[in-house]
């Protein structure tokens, strides 16, 4: 048999209710693959492999007397900025150095309440800011398909991990494509639900009119079942929108008849990596193939989409971050006054990602650039969601690639921030128009890197994006590869 | 308003000012560094101009929702000292910060 850790959570759920296996095999399983693997992956913070054990035992212990969960001891890693109650989270911030989580965020809780464990801290860029992990503060994370590159960001760390065979799945946080994008870099399943689809209660706030916590998995069904348990209206968090939570998993279906798919030409255009071009063409036949039927669309604003993005998600950091101040949580530098603590305090622990962008938010909400930043970004914000709820009159869901490139290089793009920020280009959008998003893998580079198709649905039809993502992936066999690190476990 | 929004050259930004108001002390490193960045950016930002929003809704939310309420029944909260248990400095229940009148 092949190794536990390198299986679907739908698997292992089958081999635990055969009782061919126990969650402790698992566990024990995923921690030799984080011992193996992990000093040259760099996924885990840190992680707490007794706690992970005794919590899998105990969960064998209650299916032995009955007990039935739908995720009975599964081992789930969690992005750093995620609260888990009693472990560290510090967002991959020195200043949230010594932060114990005193509750648990609502996704944890639905996950834990299912049966789920939580056996480590994720790397992540610096509170969610980048899009390759280099701007934790803390370590890099390597790709686990060619160490030279970067996992993608901000969720690099839960998209490393999950394809390092170092985690069965992950929670990650998608702000402007942070679950997305390194999914598609690190050839695994990302789902972003629709904004108000699962809570954000617990979630460290970035930008709270975009963040949204989801799942990264080996499958879509995977996805779809992590979904289902963690979606629904909070009532700690006023924005979850109460709209009922279907059964994803019966949504799935092998075929597409009787969809309508769009495409939309602003995302073929120049600066498009042809390999990428070509996997995203070849998805898009394919589909045709399964029984959809292609449309081609328009977002006529795309182009514009990434300057409303680091106008708004700034702005509403430099609010969100305001409460690092060296008093009521993390780390702090003595000051002579308050005014000097905070100064110290936010000069010396912020990376510099994280001061660029309270910056940048900063100015655009200052008197005099208000209106001419902040209220025409949210003015451009409208002009893009109109885009999507015209081409959601003429389709089902939209395909797309999930960015222009494969994964970059370790330190190509650190330099130049703009255009770290335009690789977002294809995941932003969908991001400010708060419609849901799925990555899929859809073929690999010559130089083997992972090549992710998205598939963008209207608001709260994650049941549409994962039906297409599924019927794709079932009729293909790019997520069976395993990338080269994981040699060490024999084939699946 | 009109005015701002019809300006053409707002990008110039102060950096070292700025960060002050963020509450933000910046190395002489760091200042011309994020000076030039941001300059950088905010010229891309500025795309933004050549659209014609006059008669547009700004979106500050994905989805414009009324007021959402809940029953007025008390439920527990944190503790007091599970919420206090974070900081760096503490006396007696309350935080600690340097002196503001002398």
């Amino acid at each position: 048999m092949s190794s536990l850790s390198a299986l679907t959570i739908h698997e292992l759920i089958d081999l635990l209710d055969r009782g061919v296996c126990s969650s402790e095999d698992v566990v024990t399983e995923v921690l030799s693959a984080i011992d193996a693997r992990d000093e040259r992956v760099g996924a885990y913070l840190d992680y707490d492999a007794e706690g992970a054990l005794a919590a899998a035992r105990s969960a064998d212990d209650a299916r032995s007397k009955g007990a039935e969960r739908i995720l009975p001891g599964i081992p789930i890693g969690i992005k750093d900025v995620l609260n888990v109650k009693g472990d560290t989270c510090r967002c991959g911030s020195r200043i949230l150095e010594g932060y114990v989580s005193p509750y648990d965020a609502t996704a944890v809780a639905r996950l834990r309440q299912a049966g789920a464990l939580f056996l480590g801290r994720l790397n992540m860029d610096e509170f969610a800011m980048g899009s390759t992990n280099e701007n934790s503060a803390f370590q890099i994370t390597h790709n686990p398909w060619n160490l030279e590159h970067v996992p993608g960001g901000s969720s690099g760390g839960s998209a490393a991990a999950v394809a390092a065979g170092e985690a069965v799945a992950a929670l990650g946080t998608d702000t402007g494509g942070s679950i997305r994008q390194p999914a598609s870099f690190c050839g695994c399943v990302g789902l972003k639900p629709t904004y108000g689809r699962v809570s954000r209660f617990g979630a460290t706030a970035f930008a709270s009119s975009l963040d949204q916590i989801g799942p990264i998995t080996r499958c879509v069904r995977d996805a779809a079942l992590l979904l289902g348990i963690m979606a629904g209206r909070d009532p700690l968090d006023s924005t979850t929108v109460e709209v009922p939570v279907p059964n994803y998993q019966e949504a799935l279906a092998d075929d597409l008849k009787g969809m309508k798919l769009g495409i939309p030409r602003e995302y073929f255009v120049e600066g498009i990596d042809k390999e990428v071009e070509q996997s995203i063409r070849k998805a898009i036949r394919l589909c045709g193939d399964l029984g959809a039927e292609i449309v081609e669309i328009s977002l006529p604003h795309t182009e514009y989409a990434v300057a409303v993005y680091y106008i708004l998600a700034t702005a509403e950091a430099s609010a969100n971050l305001a409460r690092f101040d060296g008093v009521r949580y993390g780390a702090r530098d003595e000051g002579h006054d308050p005014m000097d603590l905070y100064v110290k305090t936010r000069a010396r622990y912020f990376g510099p990602e994280v001061k660029r962008r309270i910056i940048l938010g900063t100015y655009v909400l200052s008197s005099g650039y208000y209106d001419a930043y902040y209220r025409r970004g949210q003015k451009v914000r409208t002009l893009i969601r109109r885009d999507f709820e015209q081409a959601f009159q003429e389709c089902d869901a939209i395909l797309a690639p999930v960015a222009p490139t494969t994964a970059y290089r370790l330190g190509e793009k650190i330099e130049d921030p703009l255009q770290m920020y335009l690789g977002d280009i294809f995941t932003i959008p969908a991001s400010l128009a708060g419609m849901c998003g799925l990555s899929v893998p859809c073929g690999f580079s010559d130089a083997g890197l992972p090549i992710g198709l998205q598939i963008i649905g209207d608001a709260f039809r994650e049941d549409r994006v994962l039906r297409v993502g599924y019927a794709y992936e079932q009729s293909t066999e790019w997520h069976k590869r395993i990338p080269p690190i994981r040699d060490d476990e024999g084939g699946r | 308003m009109m005015a701002q929004e019809s300006s053409k050259n707002t990008r110039h930004i102060d950096v070292a000012y700025v960060a002050q108001l963020a509450r933000m002390q910046l190395s002489d490193k760091e200042v011309p560094l994020f000076q030039d960045q941001l300059n950088h950016i905010l010229h891309h930002v500025d795309t933004l101009m050549r659209l014609d929003v006059d008669d547009v809704e700004p979106t500050s939310h994905p989805f414009p929702g009324e007021n959402v309420y809940r029953d007025d029944e008390p439920r527990e909260g944190l503790a007091h000292e599970a919420a206090m248990k974070n900081a760096p400095k503490t006396r007696a229940g309350f935080y600690v910060v340097p002196k503001i009148l002398e």
